[in-house]
């Protein structure tokens, strides 16, 4: 950024495009629908130690799995844990898992596609043909490598997840890039005199959003389903710890008896997945000016 | 005697937005062996009209609402769909604007040629071939026997719309529909696909139906001529009336709008040139990249280009598609590589400069793009694309930026109201002048600019002319105009250069070039100007040789 009013140049963007963006998703009620349900789990998360009925490794085992009742709202697992407690310590760390882990792939995969597709030639070749290794690498060895050497630790689940979800993110984006570059709306940037960091930022990754967006909702729940897979195999949270994916897995093992052990985190995890959805959907034409109106 | 009479035709697209009337209640007729040309702008509804005959328009939304259309005696509207398949191709032969994309790119040539004729003629494979080799003859195509088994894009853009022809004539149709043949084409290749369609048409004594947005190219070709107006027919008549005597403010409006005659006054020239080319070569390297595939023998774009452009000058590039004249424009900007060779501008040498010291100059040296459509990031509003150059440069403060965004506005005659609004919601001729409003924001003393008015309609590249000459005076610009329409380059250019296959072939005075052409290649082009074009303020003079 060799340029002083570079700073200026990005304030008036966020006047325009994401301003607009934001009064066109304020006039869609399913997708603020979306965002108020995400904002409320958010919230519950963040306030759990304090709201919870129970605390997480408080057992009952002379209970055992008890249906819901007015003293376990959504009922209790075999030792007697009150199942809303642990789905509320759950959401804890799948939400956090979801957008961390997101996050980090959204933003090493869109600046890695961006800069590929933009430079194009060699730089492009030797870029992408690292995602091709990355993507042949087995993802189990990977993550097993990366415990084995850094150890069980929550932070390290993030960075292996999005290391690994950032690939199709940069595949994506390179695409949409590679089209965008011979339009002529970048060589008129190109030509004004614009340095190459500005263009990508303001012309570039914001044409490339459609796309974008819907597959990060996508990669939410696949995030935090692989979470619950890691976990499984012992490798990410280890009870009394919980989250929604080792919840739903234990649950699974229990259908038959115990339905409620299943029904409620894959309840919690769904209205997620749903709610997301719709605010993806709501973003992607929100920030789309040429959408319709109405 | 009348071949088809179309009465009272309504077609209507229904769409979130509201109701389209697309063809609004026409009516028209074609005798035996006529040629009517529908001439209108984009959106007029010509092609709807004709398209709904053999029910090719999509539906929903389109609907045909009213109307008969009888050809032969029989209505082509009311008719049941396997009957009118039956007619389709036919009896009534179809030729589409853009022969790349109407030709199917895994089929030979061959075999989409007889596939009218097994379908509708039974005959067999080793007639049909025999006949398609014929048809191929007759449409010009040299060497026929062997190139009925090449595939489309194996043609140049001529060639294939030769072939489009062929196709639609192989089966001996007694109408042929054609939708702005020539749009698509190079000026030389026009001329000559317009006189194959008027040979083909007496040969066979056909009728034809001719869509176009061009008036010149009608002058030479019709009959009679329609004029569309949004939707509707505004008038009719045999083509001299319609030219000497038309009756309606819009045809009166179209036919004024044909760029002619020459600009009045040379403006003076001071003795330092704005930019010198010398011996300018661009090449593109004939593979796509990848460590693997071997470098090929590189393809000479623009070579060895000299040419100096005086300030305050316009100068007229014109040459085909693939002459190398964009990339040229490209090449003194330094968009694209330049393999040998200088740009001097303002006695600086921009060949091979840093980027750190070419940043400031890109401020003097502007460009202004063919596609209105694709030149303006459809994400930022005309705000934000007119502020960016005047922030990035430091010509505007966070404070003054508005006003001066306003005041730019005025000047490319945009309303103040629309500054919020994206490129989308803008027409053709509006999103241009958002363009030459960003490429004048720099007060740039150079501007290349590269067909600006090819994409628009006649009546709104006038004014996108005027603008530009306006421009120009005010602001004391420079340019570097390139277009492939002599019409246009006349009406505007001080001088011209004229570019074949890379190489400068000539380069003259604007009224020198016309009257007295150097280079066999410009006599070429000159002559293959449409015949209402060549002739200066065709207008306001009766046409006398145009019967």
């Amino acid at each position: 950024m060799e340029n002083p009013h570079s700073a200026t140049l990005t304030q008036e963007q966020g006047s325009s495009l994401w301003r607009d963006g934001w009064i066109r998703l304020c006039k869609n009620h399913l997708a603020l629908f979306g965002l108020a349900v995400i904002a409320f789990f958010c919230v519950i998360a963040l306030l759990t130690p304090w709201i919870a009925p129970y605390g997480y490794e408080q057992q009952d085992l002379q209970l055992g799995a008890s249906p819901p009742s007015a003293a376990h709202w959504l009922g209790t697992d075999i030792f007697g844990r009150d199942m809303l407690t642990r789905i509320m310590y759950g959401s804890r760390v799948s939400l956090l898992v979801g957008f961390v882990a997101t996050g980090v792939a959204l933003v090493i995969g869109v600046l890695w596609g961006t800069v590929a597709g933009y430079a194009g030639g060699r730089v492009d070749a030797v870029m992408m043909r690292l995602v091709d290794i990355l993507y042949a690498l087995p993802f189990m060895i990977f993550i097993v490598l990366l415990m084995v050497v850094f150890g069980r630790n929550i932070l390290l689940l993030f960075l292996a997840i999005g290391a690994v979800e950032w690939l199709t993110m940069a595949r994506i984006v390179r695409g949409q890039v590679q089209n965008l570059r011979h339009q002529e709306f970048i060589e008129a940037a190109f030509s004004m005199g614009l340095s190459r960091w500005i263009i990508i930022r303001r012309h570039l990754i914001p044409n490339t959003l459609g796309p974008v967006i819907v597959y990060t909702t996508l990669t939410i729940p696949n995030v935090m389903l692989l979470e619950a897979f890691l976990s499984f195999l012992g490798l990410g949270i280890q009870p009394p710890q919980s989250s929604w994916g080792l919840l739903i897995s234990h649950g699974v093992e229990s259908m038959e008896e115990y339905p409620w052990l299943l029904v409620f985190p894959g309840l919690a995890l769904s209205i997620t997945l749903f709610a997301l959805n719709f605010l993806g959907d709501g973003l992607r034409d929100a920030l789309d000016p040429r959408a319709s109106k109405d | 005697m009348t071949l088809l009479s179309v009465e009272n035709l309504a077609v209507h697209f229904h769409t979130r937005a509201g109701q389209m009337r697309a063809v609004d209640g026409i009516s028209f007729s074609v005798d035996h062996g006529e040629i009517l040309a529908i001439v209108g702008e984009s959106g007029s509804g010509k092609s709807v009209a004709c398209y709904s005959l053999l029910n090719l328009i999509p539906q929903p939304p389109g609907k045909i609402e009213s109307g008969t259309a009888l050809f032969e005696g029989r209505d082509l509207l009311s008719m049941q769909p396997d009957t009118l398949r039956r007619i389709r191709g036919n009896e009534i032969g179809i030729i589409f604007q853009d022969p790349m994309t109407s030709l199917n790119p895994y089929l030979t040539v061959g075999e989409q040629l007889i596939e009218p004729l097994l379908y509708h003629r039974n005959l067999n494979r080793q007639q049909a071939l025999k006949r398609a080799v014929t048809m191929l003859d007759e449409v010009g195509i040299a060497d026929p026997e062997t190139r009925i088994h090449s595939y489309p894009h194996e043609f140049s853009g001529g060639m294939r719309q030769r072939v489009m022809i062929a196709m639609a004539m192989i089966a001996e149709p007694k109408l042929l529909i054609c939708d702005e043949p020539t749009t698509a084409l190079d000026v030389t290749i026009q001329a000559q696909i317009l006189s194959l369609i008027k040979a083909l048409q007496k040969r066979r004594n056909i009728a034809v139906i001719f869509i176009s947005h061009d008036l010149a190219v009608v002058a030479g070709l019709a009959d009679r001529v329609a004029v569309m107006k949004e939707g509707r027919i505004v008038e009719t008549g045999p083509v001299n009336d319609i030219f000497q005597n038309p009756h309606s403010d819009y045809t009166r409006t179209l036919l004024a709008s044909i760029p002619s005659g020459s600009k009045p006054n040379l403006p003076q020239f001071c003795e330092q040139p704005l930019l010198v080319l010398d011996r300018l070569t661009t090449c593109f390297p004939n593979n796509s990249g990848g460590w693997l595939s071997r470098q090929k023998a590189d393809k000479k774009a623009v070579n060895e280009v000299s040419l100096t452009i005086q300030r305050g000058e316009i100068l007229g590039l014109v040459g085909e598609s693939g002459s190398g004249k964009s990339t040229l424009g490209r090449s003194i900007l330094q968009l694209v590589p330049v393999t040998r060779g200088s740009v001097i501008f303002d006695g600086i040498d921009l060949v091979g400069l840093r980027q750190k010291r070419m940043t400031p100059l890109r401020r003097r040296m502007q460009m202004i793009f063919q596609d209105p459509y694709a030149s303006l990031n459809p994400r930022m509003t005309v705000f934000d694309c007119l502020a960016e150059p005047l922030l990035y440069h430091g010509l505007a403060t966070r404070r003054t930026v508005t006003a001066q965004v306003l005041a730019l506005m005025d000047d490319v005659g945009l309303a103040r109201a629309a500054i919020r609004k994206y490129p989308h919601e803008f027409s053709g001729g509006q999103r241009q002048r958002i363009a030459i409003g960003r490429a004048i924001a720099t007060k740039p003393e150079l501007i290349i600019a590269d067909e600006p008015v090819s994409a628009l309609d006649v009546t709104i590249q006038a004014q996108i002319l005027a603008l530009i000459l306006a421009l120009v005076e005010k602001h004391n610009l420079t340019m570097l105009f390139i277009s492939h329409d002599l019409s246009v380059v006349r009406y505007i250019a001080d001088r011209i250069a004229v570019m074949h296959r890379g190489e400068l072939v000539e380069m003259a005075g604007t009224e020198t070039l016309f009257a007295n052409p150097g280079h066999d290649y410009s006599r070429k082009l000159l002559s293959a100007i449409p015949a209402l074009s060549t002739n200066p303020a065709r207008s306001t003079r009766p046409p006398t040789e145009l019967a």
